[in-house]
């Protein structure tokens, strides 16, 4: 005797928080039984595990079946297939959506090809995360690519815009789409402490700071329709960023500079004396990078060279956050009353965002 | 030309990719109705086409507007090979010929596809314009409102309840054909949906003919079924109540929950037989004299009220006998018809409705089945080959000498429930409903009611002088138990019964038990909840061929039914109740196997009498192991009754009732109270023989079949906390309803691996099915507790040998757990009402009342349509359709019941009858069997809830699938679905909306609805 067959159907579509997240997880609907009875939902409603059973494998159903609407969320809203009040849409786009920042974060950064799929059975080992799941997630990541790699206009929006996603969880994808297209190397060990976090409030940075719809604004419609405006950083201003050399290869400049900061900094901090012994050190750390960033190559390394030229010394050294705050903040600042220095909207424009990015990378 | 029919097709979205290259379409649409076609242009590269198109007109005949419907397919340009059908629309415009319904139908429809299911949707416009004048209204029947929903519609009244309408169309299968041989099975299944399109709407069209004829204007509790008779045919029948509605003003409708009490009653009458010769032109209902002797129900051991047609089905299934071939078929002989006259014999007294204006069920005498074995033969069709035109059997224009039709096999058995109806001393059957089985050429035809009699005021004619018909006005039965009071004479008993005087008003005689298939009358007076009850067999038969197997099927029935009720009855006594309502008893046939269920829901009816226990009795009571086992079983029961008394609520108030000292019980009564409390041991022995046999109180131990009655009956697990179930429309007991409601269907298909199966092991699975079923259903809705299943509908099936399917539909409802309401409080009134004051003004209120509005309605009956639609009423609904429309897709809500809580309905947009058909050939790829109807009841709900939203509804009540089939072949990688579902369209809007108008009307509006409640 077996079951030849066993369907529910609610003209609402009945969909269980729980077991969705378990098929998102991509256990198998045994392993997915086994969860749901040790959460204790056998004590519910007087069940046994043929009612589990069947009713696992009737949602499994379900979320396959819509599974293929979700790839366009867009559809999900005026299907006439299920009936899913608009609440429950939102919930299931936005799970959908969702991903484990483990997994992420071995993928950023890596061309969203056939090649890192291929990879993802060595990541789901590494990550714990099933590999379902990781399909899923990848697959995700590379329908939002391919979406807005064709739209014109702000990236974070689009992603809003097309796949019905919570602001937090657009500007997510849209760090994952930044670091997919410009191939930010995340993977080196010395990269290894940052989390996803760290990652996508840089991107944020990024795109918003250093981009061609950085500059354009809101206002300008016509720029706003330049293609991937948010996606690849602004040529021009790369250029401009090889004029901040000066600062280190200008021996006045550097020691005027120098002077500048070490009179604010003086008395305010335990690690003056390491401070004053790095300055040029760290000055020519951080202006090298600006200066090399129109090598595609150089770019990648953003990252690696951030951690290797200014946070491991300054680590070292053992700064705190607050001395770290401190020291780029007049770093930055002191720049502005160097007179026979031209740059300054440049040069803002570019420690803004490594002033950001280096508080929020450094941590343990 | 008395009609034009105007389409426009506007845009597609979501359409499938039919161009790899260029992953595109190049869609255009074409438009068929009847043999009419227009096409628009192609809308190259793209899956969302804005074709726009002109108005398409179709100029047709009303015939054919009610026949034919409007036919779209989207297709798929190809400029060298042959275009592409993406898939098909079927649009019954059926509700815009109606004025009170939809004017218009628009909207996005699925494009639904055999093969592929749902590929896209489509916009598009339907109006209709009709130019018809009175005359040729008769001819088509265009106007008759039909609605699924048994009960009268809300926001109607009923002048007139004319009575029973059928119908019947045959026709060959297509998918039998020789040209099946050669086509496609997407041409296949398109020729049959196509079919049956076309055979239903000329099914609804010659129903509303005969409605016509007998002067109504409208049919309510219309059910239609399809027998797939596999090589013999294809039929197509329905039937339903005819009923002169009215319109009643918005306002008026007091309350939603309970049924409108809005049609004017009459007093009660109590001498149905006498009425009955009154009234000889009265068209749905005839009383007869008492029978005293039937032998249907005298020569069987089935207790209480309860009649099926043994003999006779026996006689059926041996008829074939001698007979040579297929052309014989079973004898059709009548036995033991009474004397009638042919006018008498012309007119089946029966009703489709399951719940009625109140004051119009006088009494009911119990239930009221017949089965019939047939062996299928090809239908003698005059047109055969020609499958355009099918011939339309009319049972009324056949003579006995022609050959054995459809037809005549239902009058058989529609005579045999109107004589068993006579045989309970009542002249009408009520909730009545037919049913087939069909297992290769063998079909078991089945038909059930509940005997009953009714008030005449309703029947048309002869009924208007109150005068006459009241001459028993001093002793009216209350409506709160007069339903109980027994119908049949007491001296003549039909069947072995206890009598009692009720429990209620004491004046009257009334059974210790009642069935019916009707729902709980709104005003009866119940004590606590109610509960489903469900009784589940399995027969094991031989195989067989022919007459053999009919013959066999034959002998079986009579022993189910009979088991079937004796675990009814136990069950029922289990949880301490007295009353079933909504009985419905399938027998599904297979191959090796009979299937029986019968499902009801139990109530404790105050008029009626306590049940007594369940008595455990030993047949060697001298052993004392055995002895100790009887006991704890017996134990064991006590406690379940008990158990259940507490979990049901059910307190009857004898006591009270007793010490207030009502009227006079007479000692015998007092006896029997006193008797079936204590459960002595004298009335047992005195029940015992008077049975003969084992009877629903004593279970006998030693009997391998009471082991197993009393196993099922003690495991059949009660719902858990916080659920209630039952399958009639309302839950007795529950009133305060919350807005949450969740429709669902669910099927099950069981495979018996295990070919040495007995009766019991097969009982015991066939149970554990159902059961775990409805925990299923539990555990799925727990989120909505306190809730309840309403409307229960269990569907056997044995589709294949070894396999058993169980289809159910259903909706859960929330509630409010503080019964402290006031509908509790307004039930309870008249239950307290003993003073003969009350009960006098009651109905003298309503007589005034009926006496103005019996002319009125006579006039409406013939100037049909002009009479009711109130312009503030249809501008509101339109107002309301328009707002609904704001989000891109209206939520349709669906519900079997004819209500939706906390709403009301504001217009009915004209019936939803549906059949579809699916089909593939990746089953694997699909997710095996169950991804396949998953996918397909999915796509039918979609589909439904299109249609309705288009005719700018946003519901749909009465809401039932009467066919779900499914064919599967996995080794093939191939599976096909048949479903058929059907309802009503409406329009509703939520009960506060509303309100403020309500009770501004209500008080000038009607006051027998008014005192009813404020009294």
């Amino acid at each position: 005797m077996s079951v030849e067959l066993d369907v529910f159907v609610g003209n609402t579509t009945i969909m269980d928080e729980e077991v969705y997240q378990l098929w998102l997880d991509g256990y198998t609907v045994t392993d997915a039984v086994k969860v749901r009875m040790e959460g204790g939902v056998l004590d519910e409603c007087e069940a046994n595990a043929d009612v589990v059973l069947s009713d696992t494998m009737d949602q499994y159903r379900t979320f396959h079946m819509c599974e293929r609407l979700l790839h366009s969320p867009a559809k999900l809203a005026n299907q006439l297939l299920y009936q899913i009040t608009p609440h429950r849409q939102t919930i299931l786009i936005e799970r959908y959506y969702a991903f484990d920042d483990g997994f992420v974060r071995e993928v950023l950064g890596k061309k969203l090809s056939k090649g890192t799929k291929k990879d993802l059975d060595d990541i789901s080992a590494k990550t714990g995360v099933t590999l379902k799941s990781c399909r899923r997630q990848f697959d995700n990541f590379k329908r939002v690519f391919k979406v807005v790699e064709e739209l014109k206009g702000p990236l974070v929006e689009n992603i809003r815009h097309h796949f019905l996603l919570s602001d937090k969880l657009a500007k997510d994808y849209a760090a994952i789409v930044f670091f997919a297209n410009n191939r930010f190397e995340t993977g080196k060990r010395k990269l290894q402490y940052l989390t996803f976090q760290d990652f996508a409030f840089c991107a944020g940075q990024l795109i918003n700071n250093w981009t061609v719809g950085a500059v354009a604004g809101p206002d300008s419609f016509v720029d706003n329709m330049v293609e991937d405006m948010d996606v690849d950083l602004d040529k021009e201003f790369l250029q401009e960023l090889k004029e901040l050399k000066i600062l280190i290869t200008d021996k006045d400049l550097l020691d005027q500079h120098k002077s500048l900061v070490c009179t604010a900094l003086r008395g305010k901090t335990k690690t003056f004396n390491e401070m004053e012994a790095n300055f040029k050190n760290l000055s020519r750390g951080l202006v090298n990078i600006a200066a090399k960033l129109t090598n595609t190559k150089d770019v990648r390394d953003f990252f690696i060279d951030l951690v290797e030229k200014f946070i491991e010394p300054c680590r070292s050294d053992r700064w705190t956050a607050a001395d770290m705050k401190l020291y780029l903040t007049h770093y930055t600042n002191s720049v502005h009353i160097l007179d026979t220095f031209k740059h300054q909207i440049v040069w803002d424009r570019y420690m803004g965002v490594i002033k950001s990015c280096i508080f929020k990378m450094y941590h343990d | 030309m008395p009609g034009k029919l105007k389409a426009k097709i506007v845009a597609g979205r979501h359409l499938p990719v039919m161009d790899r290259a260029s992953d595109l379409t190049d869609a255009f649409v074409e438009v068929k109705f009847g043999n009419t076609t227009f096409k628009t242009d192609v809308y190259p590269k793209s899956l969302n086409p804005q074709w726009n198109s002109e108005w398409f007109k179709f100029e047709v005949d009303d015939e054919d507007l009610q026949d034919e419907p409007l036919q779209i397919t989207v297709l798929d340009h190809d400029t060298y090979s042959a275009n592409d059908a993406i898939g098909k629309v079927y649009i019954d415009i059926d509700p815009l010929l109606c004025t009170e319904a939809a004017s218009v139908i628009s909207g996005w429809f699925p494009i639904y596809d055999t093969i592929h299911g749902i590929r896209g949707e489509i916009n598009v416009l339907v109006k209709v314009e009709l130019f018809n004048d009175l005359n040729r209204f008769r001819q088509s029947s265009c106007g008759v409102k039909f609605f699924c929903t048994t009960s009268i519609p809300r926001g109607y009244r009923a002048a007139t309840v004319h009575g029973f309408v059928e119908e019947l169309v045959v026709n060959e299968d297509p998918e039998y054909q020789w040209i099946d041989r050669i086509r496609t099975p997407r041409a296949s299944n398109e020729a049959r949906q196509r079919l049956i399109s076309l055979m239903s709407g000329e099914l609804q069209r010659k129903i509303g003919l005969k409605v016509l004829e007998m002067g109504g204007n409208a049919v309510v509790g219309y059910l239609q079924c399809f027998d797939l008779e596999g090589e013999s045919g294809l039929v197509v029948r329905a039937i339903g109540t005819a009923c002169s509605l009215e319109k009643l003003s918005s306002g008026s409708i007091l309350n939603t929950h309970t049924h409108p009490n809005t049609a004017p009653a009459s007093n009660a009458c109590n001498s149905p037989s006498k009425d009955g010769k009154e009234s000889p032109l009265a068209h749905g209902c005839r009383s007869t004299h008492n029978s005293p002797v039937h032998s249907a129900c005298s020569s069987q051991r089935l207790s209480q009220n309860f009649s099926i047609s043994v003999p006779t089905l026996i006689f059926t299934g041996m008829g074939s006998g001698g007979s040579a071939g297929k052309e014989a078929g079973p004898l059709k002989t009548l036995l033991r018809q009474q004397t009638q006259t042919a006018l008498e014999q012309r007119e089946f007294p029966f009703f489709t409705l399951t719940s009625f204006p109140s004051a119009f069920l006088l009494h009911v005498g119990g239930v009221v089945n017949a089965r019939s074995v047939k062996l299928l033969d090809r239908i003698h069709n005059p047109a055969l080959g020609n499958t355009r035109s099918y011939k339309l059997l009319d049972w009324n224009s056949v003579t006995a000498d022609e050959p054995e039709t459809r037809d005549a096999w239902w009058e058989e058995i529609r005579q045999e429930i109107k004589s068993h109806a006579k045989a309970l001393g009542c002249h009408a059957v009520v909730g009545y409903s037919e049913s087939t089985s069909i297992c290769e050429e063998v079909c078991i035809l089945s038909a059930s009611g509940t005997a009953a009699i009714l008030n005449h005021r309703y029947m048309r004619e002869g009924c208007l002088d109150i005068g006459s018909t009241d001459h028993r006005f001093e002793e009216p039965s209350p409506p709160t138990c007069g339903f109980c009071h027994i119908p049949y004479d007491e001296l003549n008993m039909p069947f072995p019964a206890q009598l009692t005087y009720c429990y209620h008003c004491r004046r009257q005689k009334v059974p210790d038990v009642l069935f019916t298939t009707i729902d709980l009358p709104a005003e009866a007076a119940v004590t606590g909840k109610g509960c489903h009850i469900q009784a589940r067999l399995c027969r094991l038969k031989k195989k067989a061929q022919g007459e053999v197997n009919a013959t066999a099927i034959s002998n079986l029935l009579p022993f189910m039914e009979y088991e079937l009720h004796t675990q009814l009855m136990n069950k029922l006594k289990l949880r301490s109740m007295n009353a079933l309502f909504g009985l419905r008893i399938q027998i599904s046939v297979g191959e090796n196997m009979l299937l029986g269920l019968a499902s009801a829901t139990g109530v404790y009816l105050t008029a009626l009498p306590a049940p007594g226990g369940i008595q455990i009795a030993g047949k060697t009571p001298g052993d004392p192991s055995n002895e100790q086992h009887i006991l704890t079983i017996q134990k064991r029961i006590n406690d379940a009754i008990a158990k259940n008394k507490e979990l049901y609520q059910i307190n009857p108030p004898e006591l009270t009732e007793e010490g207030v000292g009502s009227p006079i019980p007479e000692p015998r009564q007092r006896s029997r109270l006193f008797r079936s409390h204590s459960e002595s041991s004298d009335e047992l022995s005195e029940l015992d023989l008077s049975h003969g046999k084992k009877d629903a109180f004593v279970l006998e131990i030693d009997d391998t079949d009471a082991v197993e009655d009393i196993h099922s009956l003690l495991t059949d697990a009660n719902p858990p906390i916080g659920f209630y179930s039952c399958n009639t429309e309302t839950m007795p007991g529950i009133y305060n309803w919350t807005s949450g409601i969740q429709m669902f269907t669910s099927v099950r298909i069981l495979r018996l691996s295990n070919t040495n199966l007995t009766n019991q092991g097969l009982n015991k699975i066939f149970t554990d099915l159902c059961e775990n079923l409805l925990k299923s259903f539990y555990f799925k809705l727990r989120s909505m507790v306190p809730c309840c299943l309403c409307h229960l509908n269990f569907t056997v099936a044995v589709p294949e040998e070894e396999l058993i399917q169980v289809a159910v539909t259903a909706v859960a409802m929330t509630f409010d757990k503080d019964q402290t309401q006031e509908k509790l409080a307004e039930k309870l009134i008249p239950k307290g009402g003993s003073d003969t004051d009350e009960q006098l003004q009651f109905p003298l209120e309503l007589c005034a009342d009926s006496s103005n509005s019996q002319p009125s309605s006579k006039i409406s009956v013939s100037s049909l349509e002009h009479s009711s639609p109130l312009p503030e009423g249809r501008s509101r609904s339109l107002r309301s359709s328009r707002s609904f429309g704001g989000s891109s897709v209206t939520v349709v809500k669906m519900t079997p019941l004819s209500f939706l809580p906390g709403t009301r309905i504001i217009k009915y947009l004209g019936i939803i009858n549906m059949f579809f058909i699916r089909e593939t050939t990746s089953l694997r790829e699909e997710g095996g069997v169950s991804g396949f109807l998953h996918s397909f009841i999915a796509e039918v709900f979609a589909m439904v809830r299109a249609h309705v939203a288009a005719l700018g509804g946003n519901a749909v009540v009465s809401y039932s699938m009467q066919d779900c089939v499914l064919m599967e072949n996995p080794n093939k990688n191939q599976a096909q679905c048949l479903i058929n579902v059907s309802g009503d369209a409406v329009i509703c809007v939520r009960e506060s909306d509303q309100d403020s108008l309500a009770s501004t009307t209500t008080i000038g509006h009607s006051c027998s609805s008014t005192t009813d409640v404020t009294t």
